[in-house]
C-alpha cells in the first residue's frame, strides 16, 4: 500500500489524483448532495404513490391514486389556471422592462452606480419585498392610492379583489426583478460588436431599425437563456404570495383562490392539509411541466446558436 | 453568456456606440434626453418604497392613521425603531403605536437566529463546495464528468419537491428506529439510542435549518468549479514538485488565489440564506426560539389586528431586516454587480 503511493507521487498521475484523493474532497458534498438532493428526489417519486401522513410520519402504497385524484381536482385545475395568468404577466412586463432597461444603459451609461441602484430590490428578502407593497398599496392609507386620488382614480383593492391580486403580485415582482434581469441582458448586449452599429449609422438607420436588426436577433441566445431562468423561477412564486395575501389572519391565497399559486398550493397541502403524499404527486407535475417549458423553449428559440456566426 | 467578464468591460469602454457621436441631430439628442428620463424614473421606482418605509418608520403610528402623504413625516420619531428593538417603555410604546398592547415580536432575537443560520450555512456551503469544486476542476477520476452531471441536475428541481421529502427526513431523524421500510432495514438494527439520537428533535432547531443547505448547493459547485478551471496548472505543479499534498495544493494554492470567487460566493449564499422563507417555514415549526426574520415578520403582519395595524412598527421592523442585506451590498456591490453578468444563474 505504502509501496504504491510512493511510487505514484513522483509520477505525474498521482498530481491528477484519482478516486482515492478525489473522494476525500468529494465526501462532504456528496453527504450532502445525497442525504438532502438525491435521496428526497427518490423518495419525493415515491411519496406521490403513498397517502402520508405527517402526525404518525408513514404512509401506505396506495397506487396511482393520487394521480387520478388530480385529475378531478378543481382546485388544482385553479391553481395551474392563476399560476398561468401571473407567468403571463410577470414574464412579459418584466421582460419588455428589462430590455429596455438593458439597452438603454447600453447606450447612455456604463455607470455601476446605475446598475447596483436597480439591483436593490432584487437583493432583498421577498418578506420584506411583501411587507413594503402591502404598506405602499393598501386600501385606505397606501401612498399609491393616494397618488391615484390625485389624478381622480378611485381607491383600488390592490391585495383583496380577485381581479386585481394576481396583476399586483407580478407587477410587485416585475418591480423586484427587473433591475436583475436588466443586468443579464446588458451583459449580453456587450458580446454584440459596436461596428455593427456603427455600419449601421453609416446606412442612416435610426435607433429603433438597429434595435430591430442588429440588437434582437443578435440578443436571441441570451434572451433565450434569460427566459428559461426567468420562467422558471416565476412558475415557482410563493414568498409574496404567502405573506401578502395571508395577512391579517386570512388564509393566503385568496380572496377566494384568486391568487392560489401553484407552490402555494402543494405547500398548503402538504402542511396545513397533511397530505404530503398528495402534494408530492403535485409537484412531480410540476417537475414535468417545468422540464417541459425549459425544453421547448430552448428548442423554439434555438438557443446557443447566434446570428453572428 | 458565460464570457470573461474583464473583456466585457474592455468592450464596455473602447467600442464606444457611435450613436453620441454620429446622431448629433436635434432628435437624437431629443431621442437621448428622453432615454435618460425613464432611466431616472425606474431608479426612483428602484428606491422609493424604501424611502417610503423609512418615511413611515419615522411616523408615529396614530399620525400614520390619520392619512397623511407628505414627503417628510412632521414630526420624526425613533420610537418605532426602539419599539422593535424592545427597548421603549409602556408610555412610549402607547405613543409609537396608539395602544395599550401593540403586537409583540421579539426582532432582536429573530435577528440572532438569522445571523447563527446565515453565518453557519455560508461557512460549510463554501468551504465544502470548494473542496468538491477542487475535484471536479483539479483532479481526474473516473466518471468525473457524469458525476458532475449529476451534481447539476440539482440544478433543475424545483425546492419544494425535495423540501417535503426532506420535512418528513427531519420527522425520521428524531425517530429512526420505527419509520418507514426504508430506514427500518438500512438504520433500523443500529442502536441510535448509545448515541441520543431517538430523543433528538430536528423540526424547531438550529440544525434542521441549516443542515440541509450546509454541505452544498449544486449552484455553489458550479459557480466554483467555472473559476478554478482557469487557475494556472503551473502554479499548481511547483508546489507538487516541492513534495506538498493535495490538501496542501488545496488551502494554500488554490485558496488563495481564488479567494475573491470564494468571497463572492460566500457573500452570494449569505444574501441567499438570508432571505430564505419557504424551508423555515417548513421546519421552525412557529419555535420563535430558531426562526428567522423572514418567518418572524409574516408571522407579525398575520398577528396584526385587521382594522388598524401598526404600520409604523411593521416598516421599523422590515427596514431593520433589510439592513443588513443592504450594508453588504454597499461594501460588495460591484462585486456582486461582475459576478451576475459572470455566472447569469444566481
Amino acid at each position: 500500500m505504502g509501496e504504491t503511493i510512493k511510487a505514484g507521487r513522483s509520477g505525474s498521475q498521482n498530481i491528477r489524483g484519482g478516486w482515492k484523493v478525489a473522494f476525500w474532497f468529494l465526501l462532504p458534498s456528496l453527504i450532502g448532495f445525497v442525504v438532502f438532493f438525491l435521496y428526497p428526489s427518490l423518495r419525493g417519486v415515491y411519496l406521490a404513490f403513498t397517502d402520508w401522513n405527517l402526525l404518525g410520519n408513514r404512509g401506505d402504497f396506495i397506487g396511482t391514486e393520487n394521480f387520478e385524484r388530480m385529475r378531478d381536482d378543481s382546485q388544482l385545475s385553479n391553481s395551474l389556471w392563476v399560476t398561468f395568468k401571473y407567468v403571463v404577466l410577470n414574464i412579459g412586463s418584466q421582460t419588455a422592462i428589462s430590455i429596455a432597461i438593458a439597452v438603454m444603459m447600453d447606450r447612455l451609461t456604463k455607470s455601476q452606480f446605475v446598475r447596483s441602484i436597480m439591483l436593490l430590490p432584487w437583493l432583498m428578502p421577498n418578506v420584506v419585498v411583501a411587507l413594503l407593497w402591502v404598506w405602499m398599496l393598501d386600501k385606505n392609507l397606501g401612498v399609491i392610492n393616494t397618488m391615484l386620488g390625485w389624478i381622480g382614480i378611485d381607491a383600488i383593492n390592490f391585495f383583496t379583489s380577485t381581479s386585481w391580486v394576481i396583476p399586483t403580485v407580478a407587477a410587485v415582482n416585475t418591480w423586484k426583478f427587473m433591475g436583475y434581469t436588466a443586468l443579464l441582458i446588458f451583459a449580453g448586449l456587450q458580446t454584440i460588436p459596436g461596428s455593427l452599429y456603427e455600419a449601421g449609422a453609416i446606412d442612416g438607420a435610426t435607433e429603433f431599425q438597429m434595435f430591430r436588426r442588429i440588437t434582437l436577433p443578435l440578443l436571441r441566445p441570451v434572451l433565450a437563456l434569460v427566459l428559461v431562468i426567468t420562467i422558471v423561477g416565476s412558475m415557482q412564486v410563493f414568498d409574496v404570495v404567502n405573506v401578502a395575501t395571508g395577512g391579517f389572519n386570512g388564509q393566503a391565497g385568496g380572496p377566494v383562490n384568486a391568487s392560489r399559486v401553484i407552490y402555494l398550493y402543494i405547500y398548503q397541502t402538504a402542511v396545513l392539509f397533511n397530505e404530503p403524499g398528495y402534494a408530492a404527486a403535485i409537484s412531480l407535475l410540476l417537475v414535468v411541466i417545468l422540464m417541459f417549458v425549459t425544453f421547448l423553449q430552448l428548442k423554439l428559440l434555438r438557443a446557443g446558436e447566434s446570428d453572428l456566426a | 453568456m458565460s464570457a470573461d467578464t474583464t473583456t466585457e468591460q474592455d468592450q464596455g469602454v473602447s467600442v464606444e456606440k457611435p450613436s453620441a457621436k454620429t446622431d448629433a441631430s436635434f432628435g437624437a439628442r431629443v431621442g437621448r434626453g428622453a432615454a435618460w428620463g425613464i432611466l431616472l424614473v425606474i431608479m426612483v421606482v428602484s428606491v422609493f418604497p424604501f424611502l417610503w418605509a423609512f418615511r413611515t418608520a419615522a411616523t408615529t403610528n396614530p399620525e400614520l392613521l390619520s392619512g397623511s402623504s407628505d414627503l417628510l413625516p412632521s414630526e420624526p420619531t425613533e420610537l418605532n425603531f426602539k419599539r422593535v428593538l424592545g427597548r421603549a417603555n409602556d408610555a412610549e410604546i402607547l405613543e409609537s403605536s396608539g395602544r395599550e398592547n401593540a403586537g409583540q415580536f421579539d426582532f432582536l432575537k429573530a435577528l440572532r437566529n438569522t445571523v447563527i443560520i446565515a453565518t453557519a450555512i455560508t461557512l460549510g456551503q463554501t468551504f465544502f463546495s470548494g473542496m468538491a469544486a477542487y475535484a471536479f476542476a483539479r483532479l481526474e477520476f473516473k466518471g468525473r464528468e457524469k458525476l458532475f452531471l449529476v451534481y447539476l441536475s440539482g440544478l433543475m428541481i424545483p425546492p419544494i419537491f425535495i423540501f417535503i421529502p426532506n420535512l418528513i427526513l427531519m420527522k425520521d431523524l428524531a425517530n429512526w428506529t420505527e419509520s418507514g421500510w426504508l430506514n427500518g432495514a438500512l438504520l433500523g438494527w443500529i442502536p441510535w439510542e448509545w448515541f441520543a439520537f431517538t430523543e433528538v428533535q430536528w423540526l424547531g432547531t438550529f440544525k434542521g435549518i441549516v443542515l440541509p443547505f450546509f454541505f452544498m448547493t449544486p449552484f455553489a459547485v458550479f459557480f466554483l468549479r467555472q473559476f478554478f478551471l482557469n487557475i494556472n496548472r503551473s502554479i499548481e505543479e511547483a508546489a507538487f514538485i516541492d513534495g506538498a499534498g493535495h490538501f496542501r495544493v488545496f488551502r494554500s494554492v488554490i485558496l488563495p488565489i481564488a479567494a475573491p470567487q470564494m468571497v463572492t460566493l460566500a457573500i452570494l449564499t449569505y444574501v441567499t440564506s438570508w432571505n430564505e422563507y419557504l424551508w423555515p417555514l417548513f421546519v421552525a415549526g412557529g419555535n420563535v426560539e430558531v426562526q428567522p426574520l423572514t418567518t418572524s415578520l409574516g408571522t407579525f403582519l398575520t398577528q396584526q389586528p385587521g382594522t388598524s395595524p401598526d404600520w409604523a412598527a411593521i416598516m421599523a421592523a422590515t427596514l431593520m431586516s433589510a439592513l443588513p442585506v443592504l450594508a453588504l451590498f454597499a461594501v460588495f456591490g460591484r462585486r456582486l454587480v461582475d459576478s451576475i453578468q459572470f455566472s447569469g444563474i444566481k
